[in-house]
């Protein structure tokens, strides 16, 4: 196998691994005993093609619909389900639960669930990059809601006058909490919004992980040979409710069968298939590594300690 | 000892720091022209200006605080910093704990505020309680020069995000200001500005100036007053307040913030809580109403606490005939 489709194949099953991780937590909640979430199915190739184009050095921000970015970064999912579940193994002790999760040691800092803080403090993290002269980008996941807030527009301007190495990725899902996104814009895209601040910005197919790679690779070039911001948004869609109570009776599945054709992982192994790089027993072997990889990350989360009583009043300092 | 303005203190303690430690920078709206001997000294990248834009201000500096930089922003007035609560209070003051102790956010936010200006309200506004009730900020608020430059240069080392409100009319008042570059004024600790044996007088801001003159003239009458000035909201060192109301049993709290839910409430609960049985009457609070801040010098002045209203309450407390003929203003 070429190494091109090596790694396309390591692009899908990474994203296998964070819709089997959606499915199960889905299942876990469905029987009434396992803490809410915002779930990113249907953005997989937004997440994966984004990350597997960064660096170890490069930091990222992101914000409530965040175990896509997570994974596809390295996160173990048994520490991610511990966090989500308020355990003291999981990413910030338990102290966040689902929907503000950072991990430091992978890069991921700053997680706000306030839509539109993380682009509020992407600026500083990049600033602090800038003047101690380390290497790197940054990267700042966030929604078409959040691209609605006056915060996004504050941001990209002062990105864009101080030359700030940042890389934002809008991912336009189509909704925005339980509003649908044309009913709040009068424009479809939000890329083009960029060009009010003299930033590089492109529209990307979300749903296809190789083309949102290609476009992050690009938009990191260009960062990097520029020192200039770049707006790179990823045109996908949100599969599920705004969080797991939301029963999704105010989404046609007319408007949703043909997103559902367009099902980033369904593409991903069509095209593998197709050119002869996914043999069924390749696939058969991913799907046994993801399932036994969320077992065991089920096992270890559910198993895991809740924090100790003492934990409610640290951590409030430094 | 140098004599300089509390403003010049400010700038000074700024100047130190800076000098002291290169990850200490500001940014703000016009800090290149209100501190311009910094940006010749320091230059463009640690003296920054910025757009009118404070709720990313803020952010960013929560973002660089996070990322290695300590840094100041200038937020000009206390009202601006509503645009800016989301980054101050839900990233500055939560995200050490959410993110299980994995950030520190050593960052100082300065605000000016304070009746006298003749401003109002959207200029002027005492909103040191919003934040003393928000979890993991500090907040400080110092009345003179010397404790401006002892203050600002503990926020600026300190590990955690700082407000400190300064108050528009004390800001030219001159005092005596160490020339040591290593002099902090520790947060979290009170100042017994006066001794007196009579009465506990706690404030902190410009009203420590109307105790300490509302002090002069109960002298007068042979009542010896001891005022508080508390310089740091939070962490509230209620622990001197309680000692001096221990030994007076008598304590009035003033401040120009607003009565509702304010510091002064805090303090009375507090010394109620755990001083109830040495109190010889009953706690009393000098604030502003619950108005808006008016622009008028007129009502500016109905506003404010004056010293006559500090004289009057603590002659009730003691059982004395009221000489002062003004009501108290709440």
């Amino acid at each position: 196998m070429k190494s091109s489709a090596a790694e396309a194949v390591q692009l899908l099953e990474k994203m296998m691994l964070i819709r089997a991780y959606e499915e199960h937590l889905a299942s876990l909640q469905a029987s009434g005993h396992f803490p809410m979430t915002c779930s990113p199915q249907g953005q997989e190739a937004s997440a994966v093609g984004v990350v597997s184009a960064l660096d170890a050095d490069d930091t990222i921000l992101t914000n409530h619909r965040s175990a896509g970015h997570l994974l596809a970064r390295g996160a173990d999912p048994g520490r991610v389900m511990a966090e989500v579940m308020g355990k003291a193994t999981g990413y910030c002790k338990g102290k966040s639960g689902s929907l503000h999760i950072s991990a430091k040691e992978l890069g991921v800092v700053l997680t706000s669930t306030i839509v539109g803080g993380e682009l509020s403090m992407v600026t500083g993290v990049a600033l602090a990059k800038k003047m101690l002269a380390e290497a790197g980008v940054v990267v700042c996941f966030f929604g078409d809601g959040a691209a609605c807030e006056g915060i996004f527009h504050e941001s990209l301007n002062l990105a864009s006058v101080w030359q700030l190495p940042i890389l934002y990725v809008c991912e336009n899902n189509q909704w925005q909490a339980f509003v649908r996104r044309k009913e709040t814009m009068a424009v479809e895209y939000i890329a083009p919004w960029g060009n009010s601040y003299a930033m590089a910005n492109q529209t990307v197919n979300g749903n296809d992980v190789l083309a949102v790679q290609a476009a992050t690779r690009h938009a990191v070039a260009h960062i990097k040979a520029t020192g200039t911001p770049y707006l790179l948004e990823t045109w996908t869609y949100r599969q599920r409710g705004h969080y797991s109570g939301d029963n999704m009776a105010h989404i046609s599945a007319s408007e949703q069968a043909p997103w559902l054709v367009l099902d980033p992982i369904a593409q991903c192994r069509q095209q593998l298939t197709a050119d002869g790089t996914l043999t069924p027993a390749l696939l058969a072997d991913i799907e046994t590594r993801v399932a036994a990889e969320i077992a065991r990350a089920s096992e270890f989360a559910h198993a895991s300690p809740y924090p100790a009583a003492a934990e409610l009043l640290t951590d409030v300092y430094a | 000892m140098s004599e300089m303005t509390l403003n010049a203190a400010v700038g000074q303690a700024l100047r130190e720091e800076m000098q002291r430690d290169s990850t200490v920078m500001m940014f703000g709206e016009g800090v290149a022209l209100s501190r311009a001997d910094l940006l010749t000294e320091f230059g463009a990248d640690r003296i920054r200006n910025t757009p009118l834009s404070e709720a990313i201000i803020a952010g960013t500096a929560v973002g660089a605080a996070a990322s290695g930089l300590r840094p100041v922003i200038d937020m000009l007035y206390a009202p601006f910093l509503t645009y800016a609560m989301d980054a101050i209070v839900n990233s500055a003051g939560k995200l050490r704990y959410i993110s299980g102790g994995q950030f520190a956010f050593p960052l100082v936010v300065l605000a000016q505020t304070g009746a006298g200006w003749g401003v109002g309200a959207q200029h002027t506004h005492n909103i040191e309680a919003w934040f003393a009730h928000s979890p993991g900020l500090k907040v400080v608020m110092p009345s003179n020069a010397a404790d401006a430059k002892g203050l600002m240069k503990a926020a600026i080392r300190d590990n955690n995000p700082v407000i400190m409100l300064l108050d528009m009319s004390l800001g030219y008042n001159p005092g005596e200001v160490s020339d040591d570059p290593d002099y902090v004024v520790p947060l979290g600790r009170a100042h017994v500005a006066r001794a007196g044996r009579h009465v506990t007088l706690v404030s902190y801001a410009k009203t420590t100036l109307t105790c300490l003159q509302a002090a002069e003239a109960l002298g007068q009458e042979d009542i010896d007053v001891e005022v508080i000035d508390l310089r740091s909201i939070k962490p509230l060192d209620i622990g001197t307040v309680l000692q001096s109301v221990r030994k007076t049993g008598h304590l009035v709290v003033v401040h120009e913030a607003g009565p509702l839910c304010g510091v002064g409430a805090e303090v009375l609960a507090q010394v109620n809580e755990q001083a109830f049985s040495q109190l010889k009457s009953a706690p009393a609070r000098i604030t502003s109403p619950d108005v808006p801040t008016p622009s008028s010098y007129a009502l500016e002045q109905a506003f404010l606490p004056q010293v006559a209203h500090v004289v009057a309450a603590v002659q009730k407390q003691l059982g004395r005939q009221t000489v002062a003929t003004a009501s108290v203003a709440m």
